[in-house]
């Protein structure tokens, strides 16, 4: 009888809940605003989210992709902060909502988005060309020896990747030349053609090329390896490549995936992508996305967000003090 | 042979109803978007991208691609009868081809176009096909000096081989590169002349300028000078295709010199624009009367028409390769087969044989129907001509105006199109042209980011210019056509020495 009362309890809670949950829908199509060019991770992201969420039927609504990679995503960010109160844009951010206003003095703070959800965390890995050093120790040694610096690429100027080579300068005292490339893409085919020594690619960013055995891994800067162990090349998994403290090159970093909306929205507006966003994590779209680029799983929302989004802020903003990058 | 057999297996893999219906439907809707300016292919293809999701990756592709060959041939359509080009490698098309609609000859100036752009794709594919594996290897050998050898040959051919007065041509180009630092400079990370405003944050987008300058500016000088668009009602009938087609093999020079540069253009990453404008130029360089181009010569729409495919047809082929998108259009198609789990690069090939030989066969099986399509449909697009100016002309502005609007969904960019309208206007009166104008804004960035960063890896020796055979000779290629038209005079009265000694002797 117990048993009954409480699982009778348990229906009306539920019955009671769902009206709460269903409390919000978008009436008109949601734009999922991409601070990046086409074809990068974001918009990656993206369009697996809009094949995910249409696919699974997760919303009325469709999605549509929006590029807004002008002014390295700096459009984005401004287009997000004067869409106030609009419920039906969500962006895609990484670690430029807190790099891009130091560096270029843009008027925008992530804190006046809406914090949705963490979705993922990305992976930076020091890669070079498949004919050049084959350990970290060897590299920093020719790089030390080069009679002129080693090039190292990577994406845009005073951001993740030209931080991580100003660390790794400091770490080892070997020089780089940092060339800033529009997109990870790009800075890949450049090592692949030989004209940079190396680059700090995210694992999708340079995953096709390291397939093809052009390029080699060299270390993951992270506290641990990456844990996915089906083998990605021939002989390696992401688990395989080292971590570069371990190969005693003592710098970590990882950037954030995560979602925001306009600020000013209602709490149930909210909720319901942070609904809808969950939801998503539970397909198999995304699970496949995930093992695919290397990606550290993660969901955060609440207070647990925002939480992780001060911290993080604040590493940040340490780091890019350290290496100089701070606009006066 | 191999390649062959492979193309065999994907014309089998296509042939089903099915497929050809989705072709004929990605045609048409390619070239509706084509049609309106500024919405264009990069758009086209991103708004019916969702569309696809529930298809198989080869019907996807086959529908995808077949929007891009008939966005591809609708451009030339508003280039030719309303000088608005619709995607940036239009621009070229304009000279000749609208003066020769302004002639009443729209109905053989869309002709020449359509199949000189049928002759470009195709030669693309057929090099796609053969050469694939030995072009990627090339594409790799392009790195920032290279890449800037090659906007330097582009730049130095206008000045070169331009028919304008020079300085005319170089205040213009200059104009063009100040306006393409407005925005975020990627390699110091900061930002150029946006004086603190949000909406000049993203730079100047390129086709919102040309919208302007070329649509908005003819619309002020034809209400100026009273008159109705000048072209007349077009005969048009399978006679003047037929003539047209007739005279093709005068013109197999240009069509194979246009045919490689776009080419070569094209699988360069990135230098899909450059081919159209570089085509024109060595047309009208190599011709016996240059000065009648500009004046509604077919041949100068023969050389950037067939150019502008070739290498938007072979900008598809590092997208494959290597993963690197060669034009906008390719960077959106690159988005799809991302959706579908197939990653873009040297393994492609090697891992899903029948995607890359289903659309390699597709680019064969497309270009053939999209031609036949919009042949039959000529008669439609060149009656417009025949509706009154005081009606067309709202339209145009309308549609020029939601166009410039929909690339980014800014209302600034409006108002930023009428005032390329008013200074393409004023460029027009005085006798600037325009064209080095366009030229600079879409590739200044991007030769500016690759001369910096040649000089950073360097450390600032321009020797770097020089340093092996490939850089080497376009750079020195490049400068002989900044010259050229000095040299040519020095030659020239080097002959008359040389010359009277010979009879003397």
């Amino acid at each position: 009888m117990r048993n009954i009362m409480k699982s009778a309890a348990a229906l009306t809670a539920m019955l009671a809940s769902v009206p709460a949950v269903a409390g919000w829908e978008p009436t008109k199509p949601v734009e999922i605003v991409v601070a990046a060019g086409a074809g990068g991770a974001s918009d990656q992201m993206a369009r697996m989210m809009q094949a995910a969420i249409q696919k699974n039927n997760l919303m009325k609504q469709p999605m549509v992709v929006s590029l807004k990679g002008g002014a390295s995503g700096a459009e984005a960010l401004m287009y997000m902060k004067s869409s106030e109160g609009d419920p039906n844009k969500v962006l895609i951010a990484y670690s430029l909502i807190y790099m891009l206003p130091l560096s270029a003095k843009i008027p925008f703070n992530w804190r006046e988005l809406t914090p949705v959800s963490v979705v993922a965390l990305d992976q930076f890995v020091l890669w070079d060309n498949a004919s050049g050093p084959k350990t970290v120790k060897e590299f920093i040694e020719a790089a030390k020896a080069a009679s002129s610096p080693f090039k190292m690429g990577g994406t845009g100027s005073k951001r993740e990747d030209h931080v991580l080579t100003v660390f790794v300068e400091q770490k080892t005292g070997a020089k780089f030349s940092y060339l800033p490339y529009k997109s990870g893409g790009e800075a890949a085919t450049q090592l692949v053609g030989s004209h940079t020594e190396s680059n700090v690619n995210n694992p999708s960013e340079n995953l096709e090329v390291w397939r093809a055995g052009q390029v080699r891994a060299l270390c993951v800067f992270d506290k641990e390896r990456i844990s996915y162990t089906t083998k990605v090349t021939e002989t390696q998994s992401w688990h395989d490549i080292p971590t570069c403290k371990e190969e005693g090159l003592d710098v970590q970093y990882l950037m954030l995936r995560a979602l925001f909306l306009p600020g000013k929205v209602t709490a149930e507006q909210q909720a319901f992508y942070v609904d809808l966003f969950q939801k998503v994590t539970q397909t198999a779209e995304y699970k496949d996305y995930m093992e695919k680029q290397a990606l550290k799983p993660i969901f955060l929302t609440g207070k647990d967000m925002l939480q992780f989004l001060e911290e993080d802020d604040t590493l940040n903003k340490s780091l890019m003090t350290e290496a100089g990058f701070v606009a006066k | 042979m191999e390649a062959f057999g492979l193309l065999l297996h994907g014309f089998a893999v296509l042939l089903t109803w099915k497929t050809l219906v989705l072709m004929m439907v990605g045609l048409v809707l390619g070239i509706f978007v084509g049609v309106l300016p500024g919405l264009g292919g990069p758009n086209g293809v991103a708004i019916l991208l969702p569309l696809t999701f529930t298809m198989d990756p080869t019907s996807a592709i086959v529908m995808l691609s077949c929007i891009y060959w008939g966005a591809l041939f609708g451009g030339a359509i508003t280039s030719i009868l309303f000088n608005i080009p619709g995607e940036a490698w239009s621009v070229a098309t304009t000279f000749d081809g609208y003066p020769m609609a302004q002639q009443g000859r729209a109905a053989e100036a869309l002709t020449a176009a359509f199949t000189s752009s049928f002759i470009g794709s195709l030669v693309a594919v057929l090099l796609i096909t053969f050469l694939a594996p030995l072009i990627s290897s090339f594409a790799l050998k392009f790195g920032p000096p290279e890449f800037f050898a090659v906007y330097l040959l582009t730049f130095c051919s206008f000045v070169g081989l331009g028919r304008e007065a020079k300085h005319k041509t170089v205040i213009s180009m200059s104009l063009g590169l100040l306006l393409a630092g407005v925005g975020m400079d990627t390699v110091s990370g900061q930002l150029r002349m946006t004086f603190g405003s949000a909406e000049l944050l993203r730079g100047i987008n390129f086709l919102v300028a040309v919208i302007g300058l070329f649509g908005i500016s003819e619309i002020l000088l034809t209400m100026e000078e009273r008159l109705a668009l000048r072209g007349h009602a077009a005969a048009i009938s399978l006679r003047v295709v037929l003539s047209v087609w007739k005279d093709l093999p005068k013109y197999w020079v240009t069509l194979l010199r246009s045919s490689f540069i776009g080419c070569w253009l094209g699988i360069t990453p990135g230098g899909a624009i450059a081919a159209s404008f570089m085509g024109y130029n060595l047309a009208k360089r190599f011709a016996k009367d240059p000065d009648s181009f500009g004046k509604g010569r077919i041949e100068g729409v023969f050389a950037p028409e067939t150019a502008a495919h070739a290498s938007g047809t072979s900008a598809l082929l590092p997208m494959l390769a290597l993963g690197i998108p060669g034009s906008g259009t390719a960077a959106i198609l690159l988005g799809g087969l991302m959706v579908w789990g197939l990653n873009p690069g040297p393994l492609l090939f090697v891992e899903h044989k029948d995607f890359v030989w289903g659309l390699i066969a597709s680019m064969y099986l497309g270009n053939v129907v999209g031609l036949i399509l919009v042949l039959t449909t000529v008669p439609i697009f060149a009656s417009i001509l025949r509706v009154p100016f005081a009606a067309v002309a709202p339209m145009i502005v309308v549609s020029c105006a939601i166009g410039a609007y929909a690339i980014q969904n800014a209302m600034f960019d409006i108002w930023l199109m009428l005032g390329f309208g008013v200074v393409g206007y004023v460029f027009k009166k005085i006798g600037i042209p325009l064209a080095p104008f366009t030229l600079a804004l879409v590739l200044g960035s991007r030769a500016e980011d690759a001369f910096r960063l040649s000089m950073i890896g360097s450390g600032g020796d321009m020797k770097v210019f020089w340093s092996n055979g490939l850089v080497g000779s376009i750079t020195t290629l490049a400068i002989l056509l900044l010259f050229w038209p000095v040299l040519d005079k020095a030659f020239g009265s080097l002959g008359r020495l040389w010359r009277p000694a010979k009879v003397a002797g």
